[in-house]
């Protein structure tokens, strides 16, 4: 059973349906693609008790997107600031909101981060394609039609596995919100074929800071710094690329490898960022800065669990939220008189 | 092969690969995708997914679900019994292609670049069956390995927009391209077939290990098997 939740009135330049990604078919030359902010997109269906990696909607700051509410729904939005709207008033971000018919609601001017991921509660009903809902453009596939939304797009969801009373309150305590600024440090393990480049490449990679280029998207960040040296060959015999991996081309100039990546390539790969630190990269925009810290495997597995229980610690969190009741009674005294007084989040 | 040649790469902190050598060559290709299987027959908890390339393999893997240390044991006892696994024989399969012009815009440099003629680089690229070492980069993205005497290296950056069902050299390698993606490859032709389908499972026409030969045929047929 599924219901028409959202008509399409601007699509903005690129909203695409995401999950986590198509897992197992990397063999066959298919990329993983989902969410380029992973923790968000978690959060977003967390927000409206929906499993961690239901559909969501990705929406990057580029232009003015609009949805026309088509029926009663629970909706979340997380990641970037893209100064959200319902009708004329601003809609709160990283908690639940219950939304009514005939509202519009609308993201423009990109304040902070990049990347906004709206979920539904129930998920996006759309089919899978190789396992998931992810759309992937260049090769057509996941999402609606295998593309980016138009306008006109009909969206619509599962049913909630709540009853949305009991979700219209859960929002992620500030504590939890990511910091998205312009700048960011981003921690790597070297290699795999860290020695194909000189001592002073190596320094330099790890010295310098580094901006997003205009040539970037959801298959790479492109950056523009100081090159780094290859000792001799510039190319390696092709393997595989994992999420956040760095390649350095023959021009010395990095490229990190994100969500709708090749599985493979044959650029030398300097370094792979953490995975962790990956979903602070898919909030970068063209201009942006990004520089490298080099740990050791252990702790960045130590630094994965810790991750792994902050989610667990959220979820927690919210579902506590929700055995408070929406509705409240209250009995009130005023001046000997006394009131019955009902207490009740209204939809926006 | 000497078992101290194998390498095991700590690849991120989801990733090995397991490196049968720095080369290129059918034995080498052949232990991959003998050890890609074999993994697959064990079903090791948190292990995710396997990519097999022309000489490594990545293990893409959980590690929330298994630890690393204990990922490389099992690894590695699966490594020293490789030698009892079999896998089946292969096929060889015919694929129709224009090359150069407006279909392969860089037939012209690779054929200057090894001092041949255009004609020429057509009847060395077309004489042999290629083995398909492997799927990557983009769906249905088909390596092979090219005649060494038209290796050419890859552009130093790589193109932006490249036509689906562009063949392209890039070294000593050969690939198709399935879509329309940015690729640093040389490109001297390209072929009317559709090399990925989605509803289909496996999604592509033929599997690692199978044999690819090259048909040259000129751009009307080209048309003429593109709007089937």
């Amino acid at each position: 059973m599924s219901i028409p939740v959202f008509e399409v009135l601007e699509p903005g330049l690129l909203t695409t349906v995401q999950d986590l990604g198509r897992i197992g078919y990397q063999r066959y030359g298919v990329p993983v693609s989902g969410g380029m902010d992973a923790f968000s997109l978690k959060i977003a269906n967390l927000l409206v008790a929906n499993d961690i990696d239901k559909a969501v909607l990705e929406i990057t700051g580029l232009g003015l997107m609009k949805l026309k509410i088509l029926n009663r729904t629970v909706i979340a939005l997380t990641g970037a600031d893209l100064t959200p709207m319902i009708d004329t008033s601003p809609l709160p971000m990283w908690r639940a909101i219950e939304v009514k018919k005939g509202v519009v609601l609308s993201l423009g001017e990109t304040r902070r981060g990049f990347r906004a991921y709206l979920s539904i509660a129930g998920g996006i009903d759309i089919p899978l394609v190789l396992g998931s809902r992810s759309t992937y453009c260049k090769a057509k596939i996941g999402g609606i039609e295998g593309r980016p939304l138009r306008k006109g797009d009909i969206i619509s969801s599962f049913l909630s596995k709540q009853p949305l009373e009991s979700i219209t309150h859960r929002y992620l305590p500030e504590d939890f919100i990511p910091d998205l600024t312009k700048e960011i440090e981003v921690r790597v393990i070297m290699g795999p074929q860290d020695d194909y480049f000189k001592k002073e490449g190596i320094q330099t990679f790890l010295n310098s800071w580094y901006r997003v280029s205009p040539e970037s998207d959801r298959t790479g960040y492109r950056l523009s710094g100081p090159r780094i040296t290859h000792k001799d060959k510039t190319d390696i015999i092709t393997d595989a690329i994992p999420l956040g991996a760095i390649q350095v081309p023959g021009d010395g100039l990095p490229i990190i490898l994100m969500a709708d990546r090749g599985p493979t390539g044959g650029y030398p790969k300097i370094a792979c960022i953490l995975s962790v630190d990956v979903d602070k990269v898919g909030q970068l925009k063209p201009g942006d800065k990004i520089k490298f810290k080099k740990i050791d495997i252990k702790e960045a597995h130590e630094l994965l669990r810790a991750e792994n229980e902050k989610l667990l610690k959220i979820n927690n969190i919210l579902n506590e939220q929700s055995k408070i009741p929406a509705k409240k009674r209250y009995r009130v005294s005023i001046e000997g008189e006394t009131y019955e007084v009902t207490v009740e989040e209204l939809p926006i | 092969m000497p078992e101290e040649e194998i390498k095991n790469l700590i690849v991120g902190d989801k990733a090995v690969f397991i490196e049968f050598a720095n080369k290129i060559s059918p034995e080498i290709n052949r232990k991959v995708h003998i050890m890609a299987s074999a993994i697959e027959k064990e079903k090791i908890e948190g292990v995710i997914e396997t990519v097999p390339t022309y000489r490594s393999l990545s293990i893409y893997y959980e590690p929330l679900k298994i630890e690393l240390d204990n990922l490389l044991e099992k690894l590695g006892k699966i490594k020293s019994s490789l030698g009892k696994i079999k896998i089946p024989s292969s096929r060889v399969i015919e694929v129709p292609i224009v090359y150069g012009g407006e279909y392969g815009p860089d037939l012209e440099f690779v054929a200057k670049y090894n001092s041949f003629s255009q004609e020429e680089v057509i009847k060395i690229h077309s004489g042999r069956n290629y083995l398909v070492y492997m799927f990557g980069f983009s769906p249905g993205h088909t390596y092979l390995v090219v005649d060494e005497r038209i290796a050419t290296p890859r552009l130093k950056t790589p193109r932006v927009k490249v036509a689906a069902g562009s063949v392209g050299i890039g070294g000593r390698q050969t690939c198709i391209r399935p879509q329309e993606i940015p690729t640093g490859l040389r490109i001297i032709g390209r072929i009317p077939l559709k090399l990925f389908n989605p509803d289909k499972e496996p999604p592509v026409p033929f599997l690692p290990g199978d044999y690819l030969k090259f048909i040259p045929i000129s751009e009307e047929e080209y048309l003429k098997l593109k709007n089937e």
